[in-house]
Formats: structure tokens, sequence, C-alpha cells
């Protein structure tokens, strides 16, 4: 055999171990699709971003605008990024007082009464980071829900995330720990409860002054349906979740399911100066805008707190976990949900298995009958093409899914085509006056074009695949497109090779096609 | 083996047949389609899809009758084959808020009535809820993605062969798209992201098909440049009969495979896949060469020279080097 024959076998064995290796070590992914699971796009309501910078901001501004004793008629929040002022005598003084708001807020011209409105930059920056906190936020939560391979990341628009989790059989569970706010507040009590809205609103004779705040909430006992009392709080929380070190399952004094929290060094600083001086008072502990309990502080607290509601011991697990993850910076809604049962993935896998090797059989025998021993030729570069899209799929880490099984398969299908092509043309060459080697050369040469557009064109219909779409199609698309290049080197390379090793050992020039 | 012993058709001949042929598919189709409108599955028009199968054998009808006390059009339909007991239950989407829990509020509603009506015991396999602002971003994108894709082709052959050859292949892949989504329509198939999948991969298909009586038609002109141009069209579509014949069996026997045991998720995707490589060939065969003549008729004469791209040098080095 020849030098460079030799070489070029060496060569392809080489990619076959290489494929087949990286099969067997890394193993295929599996979408969500056959493993079963659940798939969620969500959008992070990035407006609920907005709406806490500028309710802080209109905060801080009416503090400024007290100390300095600046007269204003009005102050409020007109949406989530825009708030009005009106009634400003003392234009200059009051310009100074919101010199902060400018840096964030626009403000609209005129004397005596503003709109602000914030800066367009500043509002990207606000909704782009509030999705990236949901998603780290998310992961974590994720994380702690113990399930393998989740993926979490960024989707289509701006604000949309995708949420995948295999193997989840509690969907809902799983759904509900993703979309809680968790956000946590502990607020003092300053009047309540009270029996209803009203009852409380005629406590300050309806005019509730801008730092109290009504809020719905249980009895201090704990259970009762929610926004049964009202309570008066506090505008300004003591401490937020952000304070939290750590939140854990435990028993409330009557030994019902509750959930402990300590807080972090600076947490504990607050909270300890505000227990101390609030002693005898009510705290209010506030968990997504509803007072879940209300005990009296008998004594200073520093570190230590606990939450009781009538919690189940599931839900008190899923709290603590969801307030150890943090709370979200926006609340979600679930734009699309897609479950598929563990048997039924299974049972595609077995589906795929057995059409794989249906195509393939069929390819094979149709090749053998029809070529005869050069259709042997084409089987060893269709089987060398799969070991390779395989190995490549395994290595690169790419996701196997239902409609990539399909792209498997088609490459058996229209992967031969190049074959095809090559042996026709062989045929023809033949059919004049020259030896099978001149014949295989010319065949070969003359096709390599011809392949090379239809590879391209095959190509960017599968990368245009590969922009749209979900999982599933886009596991298609580059299942498709491994298989088509892996196809130029095992339709042109190995089975050229093939044909100089056959024919390298006889003198007598025939071919069996 | 061989199929065709030096074949010599006039397929050019019978081009309007061919012409009047696809026209009358597409016609129907698009008649159906006008009448009936597309019929969306749940990745476009969004709504919810659960698919239960039972211990039992249940009914369609008993099925049905234990969701009657959902509002709206439902659609209860047996999946897969009667052994596998698996129902399927779509219910169309409610309102175009964009409310997390009203998005499952359907499929729970499915849940309960099921569990209430004491049927046999059963399990979800898929539930799929698909809220009304993924489905319109993805039959933006699916109708965007083919455009784009017969766009980059029609540029790359233009680019490679002659505008008017482009033009040949582009109606060719046009015409492979309506007669499949005629198909689809004769067949009552709903149009699902795989079947977009399928479609656009049969653009990638056709064109190959058309590529390579393309190429043999510009390698026979270098040769036969007496010829008229429906000579050399016919004998490049004759040269290469059998690479069509083959390739298109080939392919359409592992895609029959899927078809056959690659389960009822993929039967769409099969079907339309069956369907685009049979009208891929006719139309390769037919119309993307008729076409090309037919375009560059005028220009032909004067074409003819000039029709050699960049490609051309390429190519003759490697030929000199084969002879």
């Amino acid at each position: 055999m020849n030098q460079n024959v030799v070489w070029k076998l060496g060569l392809i064995i080489l990619v076959i171990g290489l494929s087949v290796g990286s099969f067997y070590l890394k193993g295929m992914n599996l979408g969500l699709d056959l493993k079963g699971g659940v798939h969620l796009v969500m959008r992070v309501q990035t407006d609920d971003a907005l709406r806490v910078q500028t309710e802080t901001t209109v905060e801080q501004l009416r503090d400024a605008l007290t100390r300095g004793s600046i007269q204003f008629s009005k102050l409020e929040m007109k949406d989530a990024k825009s708030f009005v002022v009106e009634g400003i005598t003392n234009d200059q003084g009051f310009r100074t007082a919101a010199v902060d708001a400018d840096t964030v807020y626009t403000r609209s011209s005129g004397v005596g009464s503003y709109t602000y409105t914030m800066k367009p930059n500043l509002e990207n920056q606000l909704r782009s980071e509030a999705v990236d906190q949901a998603l780290q936020t998310i992961e974590r939560r994720v994380n702690e829900l113990g399930v393998a391979e989740p993926i979490v990341a960024r989707q289509g628009a701006v604000d949309q995330l995708l949420v995948e989790l295999p193997g989840v059989s509690d969907v809902q569970r799983a759904k509900d720990i993703i979309r809680s706010t968790a956000q946590l507040e502990l607020k003092i009590v300053e009047q309540g409860p009270f029996g209803s809205e009203d009852a409380a609103k005629q406590a300050y004779n309806n005019n509730v002054p801008a730092d109290i705040l009504l809020m719905p909430g249980s009895g201090d006992s704990g259970g009762g349906t929610p926004g049964t009392v009202f309570y008066a709080l506090r505008r300004a929380s003591v401490v937020t979740g952000r304070d939290l070190r750590n939140a854990r399952p435990s028993l409330d004094e009557n030994n019902l399911p509750a959930v402990g929290f300590s807080l972090n060094g600076d947490g504990a600083r607050k909270f300890g100066a505000a227990t101390e001086a609030n002693i005898g008072r009510q705290l209010a502990i506030v968990l997504d805008g509803r007072v879940y309990s209300a005990p009296v502080i008998q004594s200073r607290i520093s570190d230590e707190g606990r939450i009781s509601g009538s919690f189940t011991q599931q839900e008190a697990q899923d709290l603590s976990l969801t307030l150890r993850s943090g709370a979200l910076p926006a609340s979600l809604t679930y734009l699309e949900e897609r479950t598929v049962g563990p048997t039924l993935g299974a049972d595609s896998v077995r589906a795929g298995v057995a059409a794989s090797i249906g195509g393939l059989v069929f390819v094979v025998l149709f090749m053998i009958v029809y070529y005869k021993l050069t259709g042997l030729n084409a089987v060893i570069s269709i089987v060398v093409n799969l070991l390779i899209l395989l190995g490549l799929m395994a290595y690169l880490g790419f996701t196997m899914t239902l409609p990539g099984i399909a792209g498997f398969i088609l490459t058996i299908g229209m992967g031969v085509d190049s074959n095809v092509l090559i042996f026709e043309r062989i045929k023809e060459e033949l059919s004049g006056t020259r030896g099978a080697r001149a014949a295989v050369n010319a065949g070969f040469d003359r096709v390599w074009w011809t392949i090379v557009d239809t590879h391209v064109s095959s190509l960017i219909s599968a990368l245009l695949l590969l922009q749209f779409g979900t999982g599933p199609v886009r596991g298609f698309a580059v299942t498709l497109i491994i298989g088509l290049l892996a196809n130029v080197f095992t339709a042109v390379f190995v089975s050229r090779t093939v044909f100089e090793v056959v024919l390298g050992q006889r003198k007598t020039q025939a071919l069996s096609i | 083996m061989q199929i065709f012993h030096n074949p010599n058709y006039n397929f050019i001949r019978w081009r309007w047949h061919a012409i009047a042929l696809s026209a009358a598919i597409i016609i129907a189709g698009a008649a159906m389609i006008a009448t009936k409108g597309v019929p969306l599955g749940i990745d476009f028009s969004g709504g919810t899809l659960v698919r239960v199968q039972f211990d039992q054998q249940v009914s369609e009808d008993q099925v049905r009758k234990a969701l009657d006390s959902i509002p709206g059009d439902k659609v209860v339909q047996q999946f897969g084959p009667v052994t596998d007991r698996q129902i399927m239950i779509r219910l169309p989407q409610t309102g175009t808020a964009e409310q997390g829990i009203n998005l499952e509020q359907g499929s729970r509603q499915i849940e309960d009535a099921l569990t209430k009506a004491g049927l046999p015991k059963f399990q979800i396999l898929v539930r799929d809820i698909v809220g009304p602002v993924i489905g319109a971003d993805l039959q933006q994108k699916g109708i965007y993605a083919t455009l784009a894709s017969i766009l980059a082709i029609t540029i790359y052959i233009a680019v490679r062969f002659r505008p008017s050859f482009a033009i040949g292949a582009i109606a060719a892949t046009f015409h492979d798209i309506l007669v499949t989504a005629a198909f689809l329509q004769f067949f009552k198939y709903e149009l699902s992201l795989n079947i977009v999948a399928a479609i656009l991969t049969i653009t990638g298909y056709s064109v190959n098909d058309t590529i390579v009586i393309f190429d043999r038609v510009r390698e026979n002109m270098r040769n036969k440049r007496r010829e008229p141009l429906e000579q050399v069209v016919n004998t490049a579509v004759n040269q290469t009969l059998g690479r069509t014949i083959i390739t298109a069996g080939t392919a359409f026997l592992s895609v029959l495979a899927l078809f056959l045991f690659g389960g009822e998720a993929l039967r769409g995707f099969s079907f339309t896949m069956l369907v685009g490589i049979v009208s891929g060939t006719y139309s390769t065969i037919f119309i993307a060469s008729a076409l090309a003549i037919i375009l560059s008729k005028k220009p032909q004469t004067a074409a003819a020279p000039a029709a050699e791209p960049a490609a051309r040098s390429a190519r003759k080095q490697k030929g000199a080097k084969a002879s």
C-alpha cells in the first residue's frame, strides 16, 4: 500500500477513535423532550424595579423638602418611572434639595410644578439589572431545589428568562418557588390591628400620613385568611430580606412549622437598635406585602427572628429556601410552560432509536443492492459520518432533542447524496474509455464543487433554523449542521481513501459499481 | 445496476403541463387556506394542551363529557393508537392578558375535571401552556427565518451561477413550500414548530437538487456552446436523472422510517419532509430548469458566454489535475 494511503487511513481511524471515545466518555446530553422535565419561559416585570427606584426617590425628596422647610402641595408617583411635584414657591431651594433626583430623572421645564421622568439610559440599565438579579436569584433557588443540570438563561426579548428543569415531577411547587418574590420586611407597627381598611383610615381621620403604610395581614396569633385585619405600619423598614444571613425551617411556640431567620452584622445592628427603642410595640413581619405576624417586642433582639403563619412543613421549607436565595427584584409572569413526563421521554428515545435503525437499514440495503460493492463504500462513509456526528455532539456538549433525532436520520438519508453524486459520475466516466482509477479520480474532482454548493445551501437554511425556535428545534438545527460538516469529510475524504485502498491492491482495474 | 441507461427524455417539452399541474395543486391548497385558514398548532396559536394516559380504555366522549363544565372550544382527541390510551385535550388561548395565574388555569381545570369525573386513573404525559406573547413571537420568527433562508440561498446561487438560475431555483423552492403547505392542508396537519423546521429543511434540500442540475448545465455549456440552452438543460437533467432519483429515494426511505417508527410526536415533521422530498424532486426536474430556460430566453445569446462566475477558474484547475 502506498505511503499516502496509509497516512490517510491513519487519520480516519484517529477521527473514528476520537469520536467514539468522546461519545463514550462524555455521553450525550438529552433535551427535556427526551428525559422529561419542565421548560418555562417567564417575563421579569422590570417595571417593578423602576417603581421601587421611583418610590425611593420620592420618599428621599419628601425628606429633603421637609428638612429644608420647602413648601409643596403635592409630591407623588405618577407611574413606575415618573413622579410629579406641585406647588413649589421657593424654586431655588427646591432645586438644591432635589439635586439627587436630577441624577436619575429628567425634570420637565416650568415653574412651581414639575414632572420628573427617568432618564432612558438609566431606565434600560435598571431593567437589565433587574433581569440579571432575577436570573441569579432563580439560579440559586433552582440549585437549592436539587435539580440536576438546570438551565437558567436569558432568552429572546430582553426581559425574558428561560428555565429548564429536567426530571422535576412536582412542577407546581417548582413554579411557586421560582415565582415567589420573597420580599421580607420587618416594620414597626404604629397602630392596629384594625378590623378593616376603612377602620384603619378613620384612626387617622381619613388622612393617612405619607410615612404610614396600611397593610393587610392576619392576627398576631398567625393563621386566618389574608386581609382579615389591617395594620398601620411605619413605611421605613427596620430590616429587609437583604439583611438576612440565613433562613431555615423551625417550630414556633405552639410547635407549629415556622421559619427561623438570622441577620447579618449590619442587619443585627439595625435590628438591635430598633427593637431596643420600641420595646412594648408590635413588630410586623411582612412578606410580599402581607403581615404574617406582629408579635410584641419584649426585649432587645439582635440577630434572630421567626416568621410564623399557619404553614405546612413543606411551605416552611419552601419559604426558607426562597428567603435564603434572596428576594426577586421584580415579579415574574409565566409566558410558556412545557412539561414532559419522564415515561414519555423514554418512549421517544426508543422510537427515535428504532427509526434511526430503520432508516439506516433501508439506506444500507438500497446502496448495496444498487451499487454492489461500491455501495459498501457509501455505507462506510455514512457510518463514519454518524459516528463523528455523535462524537462531536457529545464533545461540544450539544443537546440531543426529539427533532434532533430527526436530524440524525436526515443525515443518513441526505448525507448519502454526496456519495450518490460521486458514484453516478464515476459510472458515467467508466462508460467512456477510462480505466477505473481515472474514472474514480474524475468522479471526485468533477463533483467537488457541486458538493460544496449543495452543502452551502443546506447550511444556510440550517443556520437560519438555528436562529428560530426553542430548544428542540435548535437541537435539530445543530444536528443537521454537524451532520453536514462531517459529511463533507466522509463523503469526499473517507470514501476516496476507501477507493484508493480497494483499487491500490489490484492491477485489474474493474470496479463493482 | 442502473435505473436509466443513457436516459434521453424530453423533459423540457412537458414544462407547461408540469407548471399547470403544480398550479392546480397550489391553487387548491391556497383556496383551502383562504377559506378555512391555516390550522395553527399550540406553538403558534397559544393555549393549553394536555396529553394524558389513562390506566384503562377511555373514549373521547367520556372525556368530553367530563370536561363539559369548562367553557370555550375544547378539542378532545385520541392520540396515537387506541391501545396507547392517550387522549389529547386542547383549550384555546383565553384572553389576551399576560397573567401568570391565568396561564395555568386551563390545565388545572382540566386536571380537576378529569379527577372529579370518576374516570380511570391517569397520568399527565405532556402539558404545554403557551402564552400569547410567545406564540406571536414564534409566528414572526418562523416567517422571518423562512424568507431569510430563501433570500440567502437566492443570493448564493445568483453569485455562483447566474441570476436567472437563481430565480429558477427559488421559484422551485417556493413551489415546494406551497405544495407542501397544500398537502399539510389536505391532510389536516396543524402548523407546529417542527413542521416549520421541516419546511426550512426542504428549502435547503430542494435547492440542492436544483444546484446539481445547474452545475451540470454550466459544465456542459463550456463544452457545447453552440447548442441552444433548451438542449443543454435537457441533457443536464437527463445526465443527473439517476442521481436525482436515487438521492430522493434514499432521503425518502430514511424519512419513511421516521414516519413509520419515529412515534406520533414526529409524524407531522416526517409527513412534511416526505411531501417536500417528492415535490422537490419533481420541481427539480420539471419546474426549476423550465423556469431557468424561460427566464434566460431573451438575453440567451448574449448571456451564454458571460455565464461563468468566479468558480470557473477554480474548477478549471481541478479539471486539469483530473485529466
